[in-house]
């Protein structure tokens, strides 16, 4: 590059000035796919309460990278592997039954300690030297080649595709299981598929912001846009809108800093998490203040709130 | 093996860090926190790496991090412990905020792990991995007495608070009825799960405290019915991953004693599965 790329205060300037540079395109490109399909599952995964999974899936991907590093091979085809196989397992041990929550989660957490530890093998194994670990943790958004660019948006293609097919009854199970069932929706299997998708999409974005900074996309956009609005196609392009917001934002900062672009990325997203999270309960206090309280009602099964 | 130095540390410091984590851990599970202990692990690592860039001893970093998150997560969870049975459904609705807040903070860590290594000039990397991963046989006999004492002191915390805290998470409503502080118990025992994950972090690191504190835990609920039986077994069972993976840390070669201790215990929980 030359010089250190300097933030001037015209802002066109700055923009042109980033896209001459075919890794930053790339980069912007590869985030703009990954933050629609991280948006669009993550907010079915904060529908259904399986963060911890995601968060488990996210970890996958590490093992995942150490052992295709090991074998010689791609990153990427670890992380879809290892992503996918890990939302398989969980799927299979986590899904219905009748053990309580802290035992299904505690089930999670073991696929999730035996991925950490099998990764740690790996890179020992590697020989210790592992000189990309902080990217692997914390993501890079340099030299991302136009093919990966191109398997990313294939694999999201695919992965929305099926969603767009299964988002009907997918939406139904997540919101009323047992009714779901009842009516004949295949509530189990449609939960590991989601799992899969899930998957799917945790291992394309960890290649942008890194195995442990995946929730930036897939969790706060999605948790943001939820406590915006109760309107599910609202809130999904919310979810969507901030994604994008926030990896644009994200890798033009960092650009311009010494600091990785995971960091800015997961600022972003927390500070437009925090300022719903603020702005939705100084609306209830408001409207608690204006009216006086109402009378307790029994709440209504199965409503959404 | 015995003969070792760094091997008797590992086992001192090892044995009452694993007794911690396997007691703490079966009220985790059975308050079904496993994500709190997870998200209490994973800021450990910022925590370190804060301290490191800051210049002070890491442990101040480790424990002040997660104490403070754990007090976070107790303080803003009102109800971060479900009582209910079968599907995801009944999974605490804060797991979401849990998320957002441990990623920010992980964020943060990478922020810290630049500002460290731009000052001090490389090394990040092992420093790193030694916080994420743990290094149990590079422990110091000073540290491994002081990690000994400080589990200890959390044990003891655990089974002392053990008998209303057991109430307060069985049956939350009517424990508050009776007068027992439940907010209270449940923000000191996210506290001291934070004591206990700074704890662990230094014998198995910051990504792989979770298989010491859900697995034998997980498979002491599956053993046992009584819960105090479930209490001691699922220290047990920790205990005995600790010692199995040390001694295989030690006698194989190339396999790290992190690994082998984690891949013990998630190995006990599944076979507990089998069984029961």
């Amino acid at each position: 590059m030359g010089t250190e790329p300097q933030l001037s205060w015209n802002l066109a300037h700055d923009l042109s000035e980033i896209l001459e540079y075919h890794f930053m395109v790339n980069a912007l490109l590869a985030g703009s796919v990954v933050a629609v399909m991280a948006g669009l599952l993550g907010w079915l995964m904060v529908l259904r309460k399986e963060t911890f999974a995601g968060h488990t899936l996210s970890m996958m991907a590490f093992p995942g990278a150490a052992g295709a590093a090991l074998i010689g091979v791609p990153a990427m085809w670890g992380y879809f592997v290892f992503c996918v196989a890990g939302g398989l397992a969980i799927g299979r041990s986590s899904v219905g039954g009748k053990r309580t929550w802290g035992e299904q989660s505690a089930s999670i957490g073991a696929v999730q300690a035996l991925a950490l530890g099998l990764g740690f093998l790996f890179v020992s194994l590697y020989g210790g030297v592992l000189g990309d670990l902080d990217n692997l943790l914390f993501g890079t958004f340099l030299g991302i080649s136009d093919g990966q660019v191109l398997v990313l948006l294939a694999v999201a293609v695919v992965a929305v595709a099926v969603l767009a097919v299964l988002g009907r009854p997918l939406l139904f199970a997540s919101v009323d299981a047992d009714v779901a069932s009842a009516r004949g929706v295949p509530v189990r299997t449609l939960g590991i598929v989601f799992l899969v998708l899930l998957g799917l999409a945790v291992a394309e974005t960890s290649q942008v912001t890194g195995v442990l900074l995946v929730f930036a996309l897939l969790v706060m956009p999605a948790a943001s846009a939820q406590a915006v609005t109760a309107r599910p196609g609202l809130s999904l392009a919310l979810t969507v809108a901030i994604g994008l917001v926030v990896v644009w934002l994200g890798l033009g900062i960092a650009y311009f800093s010494v600091y990785p672009a995971g960091f800015f990325v997961t600022s972003i997203s927390f500070a437009i998490y925090v300022g719903v999270q603020v702005g939705a309960w100084a609306r209830g206090a408001a409207q608690r203040g204006l009216r006086p309280p109402e009378p307790e009602l029994a709440p209504a099964e199965g409503v959404i709130v | 093996m015995f003969s070792q130095e760094f091997m008797r540390n590992a086992l001192l410091a090892g044995t009452f860090i694993a007794l911690a984590c396997g007691v703490s851990g079966w009220f985790v599970v059975l308050r079904g926190q496993v994500f709190a202990g997870d998200a209490l692990s994973h800021v450990a690592f910022p925590g370190a790496l804060a301290a490191a860039a800051a210049g002070v001893d890491e442990r101040i970093g480790l424990f002040g991090a997660t104490i403070a998150v754990g007090a976070g997560i107790g303080l803003l969870g009102r109800r971060s412990f479900a009582g209910g049975r079968g599907t995801a459904a009944a999974a605490p609705a804060d797991d979401t905020a849990i998320g957002a807040v441990f990623t920010f903070v992980l964020g943060l860590g990478v922020f810290f792990l630049t500002l460290f290594s731009t000052s001090s000039g490389g090394g990040s990397g092992i420093e790193a991995a030694h916080t994420l991963f743990g290094s149990i046989f590079g422990l110091g006999a000073g540290e491994a007495r002081l990690a000994a004492v400080i589990a200890l002191v959390a044990v003891g915390l655990t089974l002392a608070i053990a008998r209303p805290l057991l109430f307060v998470s069985v049956s939350p409503d009517v424990a508050g009825a009776r007068g027992v502080p439940t907010r209270l118990l449940g923000v000191g025992f996210v506290m001291l799960l934070g004591i206990v994950a700074a704890e662990a972090t230094q014998a198995v690191g910051a990504l792989l405290l979770l298989g010491l504190l859900a697995a034998p835990a997980a498979a002491a609920h599956r053993l046992a019915g009584n819960p105090y039986a479930g209490i001691a077994l699922g220290g047990l069972l920790a205990v005995a991953a600790m010692w199995g993976g040390l001694a295989l840390g030690y006698a194989v070669p190339g396999l790290p004693p992190s690994t082998a201790i984690v891949t013990l215990a998630v190995g006990i929980y599944y076979i507990s599965t089998l069984v029961a």
